[in-house]
């Protein structure tokens, strides 16, 4: 039973494995056979997470792993998302030096370990240890074009900021031991409820971990590593880093705060109302002013998952859901976008520059649409996913009675509107500089297609999906 | 059965109209593409018969009512309706994108099947608008509006186009967002998004206050009112004709009809408070606007200010309703002033409308609309100097034609509030009379100068005289028979009245 539930973890283990080996020991041409077979793994662990998907909450391996409806979903989408960067990945690594090779799917690999590992994860140590499995195999994905000083550069930055945030969380954790003389999350909140924690020790692991925390999401004042990394490692990484590692980093903050101190919640919720207000305003100012595309959506990010800590703060189960609602909403659009990126690069030419996009309607306009679409959403225009993700938190925070909040959270949001529309305007209102095709495979083609309408899609018919987020917290207690 | 689903017809048929022609791609499928969309705004325009025959005008209530569940998490719903005010607006929705469509079968050449695909859509959407019943099923349709219009001026529009198009987006969204927070605020107060759970709420005065500014925010950029204004000349400008049209007739509306529909019927007391304030912003663009309006020297312009100066008048006739009722207690007077801002609303849309549609013609000969360029185009466009003058007429509010009616109603009752108000709102006659006639005199009249251009103009075609008589019989037929829009607005008007006069502290 115990391995059952943990079987998607051990089949990635075993599966990675595996595939290192093929790569290694098999001759062959542009990868085809590593490509194949993570592809398929990828599948195959879908299918074996689905099976577990209805299913009670299992707490197991000595409360250090649980199964729960959340873990399945936030699991699924980290499946999704990793099988679109692989698939957009593998044209663009093979036209680069130094890229096109079998570790990057194995580091890949590792790395969705992590992932998986802190989305099941029980107990502190299981968190640390999901998260250094996530990071490590990122740092060298950053650094893979070793000749590039940019990329290294950025490693370096991510490695440095990535260490810094681990030793914070890894005291704050060790704080939380000794208030409480436990490691299980269960069994902290228990401690706290029945008042058995020393509470200003406690609330100084809580400011560490919140640290932590925000450093992995990539918050404001501790984002510095974000648009560096993302400015300065292949465009096919900052898919990745930019996607499902902000899944498992949510997934981090909803096992801390949630479920280990729900009842800190009233602690909690000043300092991060605090992050969210300085995300918002800085990540949606700073956007402004970037003329290089993966920059600007940097600091984009920054801001959406300023929008994302406005469902946590409000602290009721509307809100998780909502947040968890934006956190999805957010990397499907993310991921639209990189791929974008990745689709109008080719061998010889990075599509970096807000101009490189000019007069696209004309080049494509499909792909233009597209982009329009996937501009829109994160502008937070109906009747895209992005409205409803936005509409969702600020309905938790007005339930809650934090409308000044949403005041400011709207505030922002116009700051936002304006870049964003910048991208458009450069596509639509501008005519081309070059006008060569763009060549892309069938593939890469109807995922790009599926993933843009589905902003739409989810848009017009967000029920479903909202109802899903509502699922994963099922049975949490708050 | 028909009666629920009329109103999702004339929703969805343009937009998949519009997906459809979006669909026939590049312009070697032009033709294809004009065909589809004409067919469908032809389809939708037959659909407002039955609208029309079918609407009880003795219910004040909406009617057509459509109801499905959204998003139940939210409690959000997808319901229409249409009561006395919707139906007008949403029949001049699609008579108006008919005639856009119509015009630009000839007049557009360049990417047509966007065109004519954006163009749809918004009909669509902006349908949508008029008979949303759930708040957030409206605010959505409301943005989604935003995106055509935004890619029409964009794409097709003049030499400053991308300037214009990001101010008027950023404009629109600025004010609708704090409405936004406003509709969630009132939610969590009336437990659902339904319109009409809103009228029952009681709120303290400064919530009413701040829920008034929040809607303020979103209507008067929209309608728009003096000093927030100054996108409006931009986007008239930088649009193309069709867009401009489309602006002028229909998009000011929302703002109107969003004070109408949503901010003084649920506020009711903050409206009645600070009703000084709308009304001496409703003088201000009547007057000084119509000053600004005499200096301008480009067409479009000047008639987008002419457009604030009139939509000045439905605001004033909106919100004198309460210093009526309080100077005379008379309901009569006060229902008299509300009705005329509503017909305003709606005879505006003609007048302007055809007289932005006309100066685009001009436009596509000569490429300039600097009025100094012309001089004496009646004596080589005839025809065409005889539908705009009756266009202009209209704009000026001559007796007869559609703007008459409105306006008098306005100043009839204005003078219950207030002489000063009056007299000012009736300073329109002879201001908005200046600018008009003196533009017709420049343009249409004087001598034609040899090398201006003037002299190669050819009157319109077959295709314009269709779209000009099209919007000729609807100027006169509001300003000869108004009774045919007039029986449609009263027990609505007389309902929503009601409400807006209720003090719900």
């Amino acid at each position: 039973m115990e391995f059952y539930r943990a079987l998607p973890e051990i089949f990635i283990l075993g599966m990675a494995c595996l595939i290192l080996m093929v790569d290694t020991f098999i001759k062959q041409r542009r990868l085809v056979l590593t490509y194949t077979l993570t592809q398929l793994t990828l599948i195959a662990v879908f299918i074996l997470s689905l099976m577990q998907f209805n299913t009670q909450t299992y707490i197991g391996f000595h409360g250090t792993f649980i199964r729960d409806h959340f873990t399945t979903l936030l699991e699924l989408v980290i499946y999704l998302t990793t099988f679109v960067v692989f698939l957009f990945s593998r044209d663009y690594i093979l036209d680069r030096t130094n890229l096109g090779r079998g570790e990057y799917y194995v580091l890949g690999l590792f790395s969705m370990l992590g992932m998986m590992v802190l989305v099941a994860a029980h107990s502190l140590i299981t968190i640390y240890l999901g998260l250094e499995l996530l990071s490590l195999p990122l740092y060298a994905m950053v650094a893979m074009k070793r000749d590039d000083g940019r990329a290294t550069e950025a490693a370096m930055k991510y490695f440095v900021m990535g260490a810094l945030a681990s030793g914070m969380l890894l005291y704050g954790m060790s704080l939380i031991f000794g208030a409480t003389h436990s490691i299980d999350l269960a069994q902290i909140a228990q401690m706290i409820t029945t008042h058995h924690a020393q509470m200003p020790i406690l609330m100084l692991g809580l400011v560490f971990l919140i640290a932590g925390i925000a450093f992995k999401l990539g918050v404001v004042p501790f984002h510095m590593w974000l648009p560096d990394v993302y400015t300065g490692a292949p465009t096919s990484v900052v898919l990745f880093v930019s996607t499902a590692p902000k899944i498992a980093a949510f997934a981090m903050a909803v096992r801390l705060l949630v479920e280990m101190l729900p009842t800190l919640h009233m602690q909690w919720q000043p300092l991060l109302i605090l992050l969210a207000i300085l995300s918002m305003g800085l990540g949606n100012f700073l956007a402004i002013a970037q003329t290089n595309i993966k920059r600007m959506l940097a600091y984009s990010g920054i801001a959406h998952i300023g929008y994302m800590l406005l469902g946590l703060i409000a602290g009721t189960q509307v809100g998780y859901s909502s947040a968890l609602f934006y956190m999805i909403a957010y990397v499907f659009m993310a991921l639209a976008a990189f791929s974008m990126l990745i689709l109008l690069s080719r061998k010889g030419f990075e599509c970096e520059q807000i101009s490189d996009l000019q007069g696209l309607n004309t080049r494509s306009p499909w792909l233009a649409l597209m982009m329009l679409f996937i501009m829109f959403s994160m502008a937070g225009i109906p009747p895209f996913i992005g409205f409803f993700a936005k509409l969702s938190v600020l309905e938790a925070l007005i339930n809650v009675h934090l409308v000044w909040l949403a005041v400011v959270a709207m505030v922002f949001a116009i700051v936002g509107v304006f870049y964003y529309l910048r991208v458009v305007k450069v596509m639509y209102f501008e005519k081309p500089e070059v006008d060569d095709l763009i060549d892309w495979g069938l593939d890469r083609r109807v995922i790009l297609s599926t993933n843009a309408m589905a902003l739409l899609f989810f848009g017009v018919f967000p029920s479903g999906l909202y109802a899903l987020c509502q699922y994963a917290f099922l049975g949490w207690h708050f | 059965m028909f009666a629920h689903t009329i109103l999702s017809l004339m929703i969805w048929i343009p937009v998949i109209g519009g997906l459809f022609v979006m669909a026939t791609g590049g312009d070697h499928n032009a033709t294809t593409a004009r065909w589809i969309a004409v067919i469908t705004a032809l389809i939708v325009m037959f659909l407002c018969i039955p609208l029309y025959t079918m609407f009880d005008t003795s219910n004040g209530l909406m009617q057509f009512k459509e109801y499905l569940p959204w998003i139940p998490s939210l409690d959000i719903n997808y319901a229409l309706g249409a009561d006395g005010i919707s139906v007008p607006m949403v029949i001049l929705t699609n008579f108006t994108s008919l005639i856009v469509i119509l015009a630009a079968v000839k007049a557009i050449k360049k990417s047509v099947s966007q065109y004519m695909a954006a163009f749809l859509i918004m009909q669509g959407l902006m349908n949508g608008v008029f008979c949303a019943t759930d708040a957030l099923l409206f605010y959505v349709f409301w943005e989604g509006s935003l995106i055509p219009m935004y890619l029409c001026i964009g794409v097709w529009g003049g030499k400053n186009r991308s300037y214009a198009a990001m101010k008027f987006f950023v404009y629109t969204f600025v004010g609708s967002a704090l409405m936004f927070v406003a509709l969630l605020y009132l939610r969590l107060h009336a437990g659902s998004f339904e319109i009409t759970k809103f009228y029952t709420l009681h709120m303290s005065m400064t919530i009413q206050v701040l829920i008034f500014l929040a809607f303020f925010a979103a209507f008067a950029v929209k309608v728009p009112m003096w000093p927030f204004h100054t996108w409006l000349p931009d986007a008239h400008t930088e649009a193309p004709a069709g867009g401009s049209v489309v602006l002028a007739a229909l998009m000011l509306k929302m703002g109107i009809y969003g004070f109408i529909r949503f901010s003084m019927p649920i506020v009711p007391n903050a409206n009645q408070s600070l009703d000084w304030l709308m009304i001496v912003l409703g003088l201000f663009a009547i007057v000084y606007v119509a000053y600004l309006a005499i200096a301008q020297t480009d067409m479009k312009r000047l008639i987008a200010y002419s457009s604030i100066a009139h939509m000045g008048f439905a605001v004033l006739g909106c919100f004198l309703v309460y210093s009526i009722i309080g100077m005379t207690g008379n309901y009569q007077d006060a229902y008299l002033s509300f009705e005329g801002a509503v017909v305003q609303m709606i005879s505006h849309a003609f007048g302007s409308g055809a007289m932005f549609l006309g100066v685009g013609v001009l436009y596509d000969q000569m490429h300039s609309r600097t009025i100094k360029d012309y001089s004496g185009v009646a004596s080589k466009m005839p025809v065409f100097a005889a539908f705009f003058m009756l266009f202009a007429m209209s704009n000026v509010g001559l007796p007869g034609t559609s703007g008459f009616v409105g306006e008098f109603m306005i100043i009839l009752s204005a003078f219950r509030a207030h002489f000063w108000i009056a007299f000012f709102a009736a300073s329109t006659l002879v201001l908005g009379a200046g600018y008009t006639l003196w533009l017709v005199k420049r343009v249409f009249f004087g001598p034609v100068v040899a090398g201006s251009g003037v002299e190669k103009l050819v009157d319109i075609t077959l295709n314009e005289k269709l779209v000009f008589s099209l919007l000729a019989i609807g100027v006169l037929w509001i300003g000869l028979y108004p009774e045919w829009l007039l029986r449609l607005l009263h027990t609505s008007v007389n309902h929503i009245l009601t409400i807006s006069l209720q003090s719900r502290l």
